[in-house]
């Protein structure tokens, strides 16, 4: 199971600062990130890819994106 | 505005209807007033710089329009009850600086207690009514010449998310701080054909006005645009304002972007720029000369970022960019 984390109602930065710290924690593995904006959205797939994770998945719902990112 | 009946008078020369800088009315045969106002929420912490940065911004309206300040009248929303009066006095005092340098006077203002701080300026100028410069007048073959880097939408929010280095923030207060004064007494005395300042719609946005106002195609070389120190780093972090994406997605149609050109640079031309420099469109027999004078006054940074292709019906901005050979 995908580590999760919600950034829902949060505005940028905060998600892409959230993202990073997870991804810093972690090291490797699968995060899921929920946001309810498409700047989010695009920012978080940045932000990871910056750390050479992966934006394996990204999946549009009611209330926003869920964005499965991963490194091997 | 479009739906409302505003007014028409022949002493208008430049309305609503043009996103242009500044509205411009004739008084008489020799002069017209140039008029403007622009107030915003803190881009930085320090009231002293937010204060010049705001009054810089407020500013540049008249100069890339090619007229002169004459008077400037302080727009302040503050929370009184929250917060020092310190803080607005240090505001008003950088922004008293900025109309000083500008040659200009403050005559007053108004404030309003607003739980959220902002401020700006509405500044009156002067020009010739036959002299002054719009977004209309580029014509094919013109250089384009930026005079200051992009990238305070982008530092910006890497300051708010505590990431942003000193070095950075440094660069940027200083950029936007700096009056577009001298480069549009420069760009006049090279007699430029079209001219506008870069700010919210960043500097693509502002460029497809300008090719909409002179139908015209403008393309812009993306290598060749001056960038503010580790902006690219942040954009690439994704550290990249809601109003980017928006402008791109609202230009989206009117903008070509070669395959070649790495998302990060889109990022940035579309970022949303605080008080920005002119971006000046000049006859190529003019504009070496022009750019040579620009960075001997005060426009280190500025550079010749592309050129007006041909002319387009609609107008229409292609951004393209070169890899230098190794």
């Amino acid at each position: 199971m995908p580590e999760i984390v919600d950034a829902s109602g949060l505005s940028c930065p905060q998600p892409v600062l959230m993202t990073l710290n997870r991804i810093k924690a972690l090291n490797k593995g699968e995060i899921e990130v929920l946001v309810d904006t498409e700047t989010s959205k695009e920012n978080v797939s940045r932000a990871a890819q910056s750390q050479g994770w992966e934006v394996a998945e990204v999946t549009e719902s009611a209330t926003g994106y869920r964005i499965l990112i991963k490194k091997g | 505005m479009k739906d409302l009946p505003v007014s028409s008078d022949p002493h208008l020369l430049v309305g609503i209807e043009t996103s242009d800088d500044a509205g411009i009315y004739k008084l008489s045969d020799d002069v017209a007033l140039v008029q403007t106002l622009d107030f915003f929420t803190p881009i930085v912490d320090d009231p002293y710089h937010f204060g010049r940065i705001a009054a810089a911004n407020a500013l540049s309206d008249v100069y890339a329009m090619g007229g002169r300040p004459m008077t400037a009248m302080n727009i302040v929303c503050f929370p009184v009850t929250d917060m020092s009066k310190e803080i607005l006095k240090e505001i008003l005092r950088g922004g008293l600086e900025k109309i000083h340098e500008a040659g200009a006077v403050l005559v007053g203002g108004h404030s309003v207690d607003d739980q959220e701080l902002k401020y700006g300026l509405s500044v009156t100028g002067i020009v010739h009514p036959e002299k002054f410069l719009t977004n209309q007048g580029a014509k094919a073959g013109d250089q384009l010449i930026l005079t200051k880097p992009i990238g305070t939408g982008i530092i910006a929010t890497a300051v708010k998310g505590k990431l942003a280095s000193q070095k950075a923030l440094e660069a940027m207060i200083e950029v936007c701080s700096t009056l577009n004064k001298k480069a549009s007494e420069v760009m006049l005395k090279h007699e430029a054909h079209a001219c506008t300042d870069v700010t919210g719609f960043g500097l693509g946005g502002h460029l497809l006005e300008m090719a909409r106002g002179s139908h015209v195609e403008i393309a812009i070389h993306a290598e060749k645009i001056p960038i503010m120190p580790e902006a690219k780093e942040y954009a690439l972090m994704g550290l990249i304002p809601a109003g980017s994406y928006a402008t791109k997605h609202f230009c989206e149609h009117m903008v070509e972007i070669k395959p070649e050109v790495e998302t990060v640079f889109t990022d940035l031309v579309f970022d949303p720029q605080t008080s920005g420099g002119l971006v000046i469109s000049i006859g190529p027999d003019k504009a070496g000369a022009c750019l040579k004078e620009l960075k001997g006054e005060g426009s280190r940074s500025a550079a010749i970022i592309g050129e007006i292709v041909g002319p387009h019906p609609k107008g229409k901005l292609q951004i393209t960019y070169e890899r230098s050979l190794p």
